[in-house]
């Protein structure tokens, strides 16, 4: 071991290479290094805003979604009740159509019955004239008795 | 095992330099005086820096902010290992302790990997090739106390003079002469302060003299083993990848903890 002029070498080959390493290595490796956390620490704030925006997006969504069912439940209930509406009219007109019908039938009945009476009522005096004639054919005049007859078909 | 000589002269011929100097300073062929030169710690440095530190540099000037290349992302995690160190231990703000702390880290591991080269693979490889079968060549430069004291006392200079500069020269007498019995005892102060100074290069350099030189020497006698060196070789070698890593390291924090020393008030 001894110290000669080696020693002053080596301190010139250190300097150069610190030199190196001051001018060319560091510093352009620390703005890379430092250019990329930028980036990186740029990328994670858009992920989380994107993440935050999404957030919102899905509640956004959501809201929507529950004013649309809210809104198609109104149109479902107001439709059900339109529908009961239209029900009521219709049986409310049916109603009114069938009294109508029921009425007319019975009216006719009624023409038709009375009809079958003024007939029955004709027959019976076209029989009870035809049997009185056939009884008193012999002392009973029929023209002499006419009013009376009629008195008696009055009286059916 | 190529010297003769026996062993000695096989761990001496792995133990010298190859030192150049004037002829006037040559003692029966071998050089002595502090003009001397050793090549191998000189070229063997000085060419693993300018590769290492110029693939550095080419892989920064490259370096975007996007995806980052393998090389680019192999550069950054070392220069982001040294840097959170920095940031750790030194508080104030200072463009040279981050770059300083990177050639330190960088430089020593890459030197002291040469130890991981089995002992024999390279000087026997350049004797063959210069034809001088007796051509000393050292090829770990960690292991020349040239080489570490010549960056310890870069290092202690650039203390100093950050000391100077972030402290201005008044505050920074202050600290030598009055710190830290006041100033009418002066005299001690300013001795403590000066061996507090001296010790920090000299145990920083014999440091990792001492570890590399130990570790070499231990690979040159499991070397001498014949073949019993095999199975001890591969356990010293995996251990010495700690040692290399944590030698290099321990110069780096230490260089930074001096660093912050000297920029802050103690």
């Amino acid at each position: 071991m001894n110290i000669n002029a080696t020693l002053i070498g080596q301190a010139i080959w250190f300097a150069l290479f610190i030199w190196i390493t001051m001018k060319y290595v560091w510093p352009p490796l620390q703005k890379a290094m430092a250019d990329r956390q930028a980036q990186i620490a740029e990328g994670l704030a858009a992920a989380e805003r994107g993440k935050h925006e999404q957030e919102l997006a899905a509640k956004r969504s959501a809201d929507a979604l529950r004013e649309a069912k809210e809104k198609s439940a109104d149109f479902v209930a107001q439709a059900e009740k339109r529908a009961q509406q239209i029900v009521e009219e219709a049986k409310g007109t049916a109603k009114i159509e069938a009294d109508k019908v029921v009425a007319g039938a019975k009216a006719e009945i009624e023409q038709e019955v009375e009809r079958a009476k003024q007939q029955l009522r004709e027959r019976v005096a076209e029989l009870a004239v035809a049997g009185a004639e056939k009884i008193l054919r012999k002392e009973i005049n029929a023209s002499a008795h006419a009013d009376m007859l009629a008195a008696l078909k009055q009286d059916l | 095992m190529s010297a003769e000589g026996g062993t000695a002269g096989y761990i001496q011929h792995h133990l010298t330099n190859l030192a150049v100097c004037a002829d006037s300073a040559k003692v029966d062929g071998v050089c002595t005086g502090f003009w001397t030169f050793h090549l191998d710690t000189l070229l063997v440095s000085g060419i693993l820096g300018l590769v290492v530190f110029g693939l550095m540099a080419k892989f920064a000037s490259k370096a975007t902010a996007g995806i980052p290349s393998g090389g680019q992302n192999f550069v950054e995690m070392v220069v982001g290992l040294v840097d959170q160190q920095v940031r750790d231990t030194f508080h104030g703000r200072s463009a040279l302790v981050t770059p300083l702390a990177i050639t330190i880290f960088v430089w020593v591991f890459v030197m002291n990997a040469m130890d991981l080269i089995p002992v024999d693979f390279l000087p026997v490889a350049l004797q063959a090739a210069t034809g001088n079968h007796h051509l000393p060549f050292k090829f770990v430069p960690t292991t020349d106390p040239n080489l570490t004291f010549g960056m310890s006392i870069t290092v202690f200079l650039i203390s100093l003079f950050m000391g100077l500069k972030v402290k201005g020269f008044g505050h920074f007498m202050h600290e030598v002469f009055a710190v830290p019995f006041g100033i009418k005892l002066a005299p001690i102060n300013f001795l403590f302060r000066v061996v507090e100074e001296i010790a920090r290069p000299i145990s920083l350099s014999l440091r990792l003299f001492g570890n590399m030189y130990a570790g070499e020497m231990v690979f040159i006698l499991i070397a001498l083993l014949g073949l019993y060196q095999l199975p001890l070789a591969l356990p010293w070698e995996l251990f010495h990848i700690l040692i290399i890593t944590l030698q290099a390291f321990v110069f780096m924090m230490l260089t930074i903890v001096y660093m912050s020393m000297a920029a802050e008030s103690h």
